[in-house]
């Protein structure tokens, strides 16, 4: 059996994973048509290549169907309860850097950290007779956050993108997602809380818990000498 | 562990109890409209509550508890005073790899009544009391009254109450409030800056969003208010932590507690009323000298408890409790549509009950 080893199927997130193997001496590379999601791989014993969304990484890790996948370390915390007891987190990448963390609108000065959100919230289900309203699609992570802080008063609503739009379009008051270098935001009219970082988040290599090793270990203690990873069981 | 027929077995038996102590035996759906149940718990209730939906009615969740449903019943065409009794399956999503279960059994008793609520504080205890007695579990005490009397007594701006009344229920936020409004934590750079500038400040940007310039203008103002009154005096911030860190025998917390009610004279009436129940509760067989009683006691979110609160539990620390209630006179009202009445109530897990007779 081989070690089966799941990678973002497209775009930047696919180009740099190849790219941080290939620095490695192991080659990743796209087979077929440009539209087949097929791979191969070169340069490490066994390894099976299995192209997938990069959001679908993290629930294949926990169902065992992939031994090792790369994923945003952000996807993986969002996705998995108790995550680090379903995947292992091998190694961080150096890339897809991102932060999630929470905006409102920037003409809201009286609101700079998560204290301010919270009266703000209460003062808002007061007026308007509903939880203020926070558009995300990481609902674990902020949830989790937002309860951690002591915010109350609040409603999660999903947003699967153009979440930057969301205030503006009178579907939510504030925001939760990611940002690089924050001009998104800042052409939305919203400015990021002080103290509202929930997760600095990049791609990171992760290994299955629950994945059958049992015939993949001889092909994981190869790779992992090529790529210097650590040399432990899962 | 016991099975589902054992348990229900043991929830058939408790539930007879209470019906024999004069309980109307009641149901509840198990698809309950999530709406209600997240303005009365706030989103942290989707982490713990399973929720489907429906293709008419929208969101529904597997219902979390019965209080809900049942206050709701008595709400709509209870009579008065009222006794209920109801048993069934309650479900709970389990964020973490533990041997919790997320689904079980729940048997409850709530009792609806305006006279003598110290009287139906004992009596809902001494029947649990009573039903478990077999099993030599360690109860538990407390009174959620005492610490809403001794914020709303502080002699310190309505605003700083009402937040802190606000967190009573989450202990970390609360304490970091009691902090800054007692002056003991720095106000943050952002504040410090806004309030400098108060008023000679553009706006970075238009204003986007429902929340309106009004609402921007009203919070700076209660924030110029807030920064203008002087902190919540030493003396004062003292007394409630002592308070927030009683625990001791109930007679002795009593004693306590009439000493803390000559510094804090608002206290006092909440005090006569522990006094009165302890008083009920003794008179029910209850031994209240060695009653445990921790003020702090019922204070997690996802409770509505506010007053008197109990729980039963077992040796081993690592399994939830056995039984638990309390009283939730406000919660009447949140429901009752501008009508209320005071309630006290608890429930048992019957599936650890059986357990723990396996054991016995």
């Amino acid at each position: 059996m081989s070690l089966k080893l799941g990678v973002p199927s497209k775009g930047r997130l696919m180009e740099q994973t190849f790219d941080w193997f290939g620095a490695r001496g192991v080659t990743l590379k796209r087979t077929g048509s440009e539209r087949e999601y097929a791979g191969a791989v070169e340069g490490a014993e066994g390894v099976e290549l299995v192209l997938l969304s990069a959001g679908e990484i993290p629930r294949e890790l926990a169902a065992g169907r992939i031994h090792l996948g790369v994923t945003g370390s952000d996807l993986v915390r969002d996705k998995l309860a108790d995550w680090d007891r379903q995947v292992c987190e091998l190694c961080s990448m150096g890339f897809g850097h991102a932060d999630l963390v929470i905006a409102v609108p920037a003409a809201w000065i009286d609101v700079s950290t998560l204290d301010d959100l919270d009266a703000a919230a209460a003062a808002f289900r007061r007026c308007h007779g509903q939880r203020l309203r926070i558009a995300t699609k990481y609902h674990r992570l902020v949830r989790d956050f937002l309860q951690a802080n002591g915010v109350a008063d609040y409603q999660l609503v999903d947003s699967q993108g153009a979440t930057e739009g969301t205030v503006k379009n009178l579907t939510a008051e504030a925001i939760a997602d990611i940002t690089s270098s924050g001009e998104t935001l800042k052409a939305n009219h919203l400015k990021i809380l002080d103290d509202a970082l929930i997760h600095q988040s990049q791609a990171t290599l992760f290994a299955a818990r629950c994945a059958d090793w049992q015939g993949a270990s001889a092909a994981y203690r190869a790779l992992a000498a090529r790529l210097g990873l650590p040399e432990t069981s899962f | 562990m016991a099975g589902k027929a054992r348990a229900r077995a043991t929830a058939d038996r408790l539930f007879a109890a209470f019906v024999a102590a004069g309980a109307l035996p009641v149901e509840a759906d198990i698809l309950q409209p999530a709406e209600v149940l997240l303005d009365l718990y706030g989103e942290d209730i989707r982490a713990r509550a399973y929720v489907t939906s429906d293709p008419l009615r929208g969101e529904m969740m597997l219902r979390p508890d019965f209080t809900v449903p049942v206050v709701q019943m008595h709400m709509a065409h209870g009579a008065e005073p009222a006794r209920y009794a109801y048993q069934g399956e309650v479900f709970r999503k389990q964020e973490h790899l533990s041997e919790r279960k997320s689904e079980f059994f729940q048997v409850g008793f709530e009792l609806f009544a305006r006279e003598n609520p110290s009287d139906a504080d004992a009596e809902v205890f001494a029947l649990f009391a009573d039903l478990l007695s077999p099993l030599s579990l360690r109860a538990a005490t407390g009174d959620i009254g005492l610490l809403l009397a001794a914020v709303r007594g502080l002699k310190t701006l309505e605003s700083r109450k009402a937040a802190l009344l606000r967190h009573i229920w989450r202990p970390r936020r609360f304490t970091q409030l009691l902090e800054r409004f007692g002056g003991r934590s720095p106000v943050p750079a952002s504040r410090q800056a806004l309030l400098a500038a108060q008023g000679t400040r553009p706006a970075p940007a238009p204003l986007v969003g429902l929340r309106s310039e009004a609402e921007i203008t009203a919070r700076l103002a209660a924030l110029a208010e807030d920064a203008a009154a002087p902190p919540v005096s030493a003396e004062e911030v003292a007394f409630l932590e002592d308070l927030l860190n009683l625990s001791a025998p109930s007679v002795m917390a009593l004693a306590h507690l009439r000493d803390l009610a000559r510094a804090m004279p608002h206290l006092a009436p909440a005090v006569d009323r522990m006094e009165a129940r302890l008083d009920a509760l003794a008179a029910r067989g209850v031994a209240v000298d060695s009653l445990a009683f921790e003020a702090s006691h019922g204070r997690t979110t996802l409770e509505y408890y506010d007053g008197f609160v109990f729980s039963f539990h077992a040796a081993d620390p690592a399994l939830p409790p056995v039984a638990s209630g309390g009283r939730y006179d406000a919660l009447t009202a949140v429901l009752g549509a501008g009508r209320s009445i005071p309630a006290v109530g608890g429930v048992i897990r019957p599936g650890l009950v059986a357990d723990l007779e396996d054991t016995a």
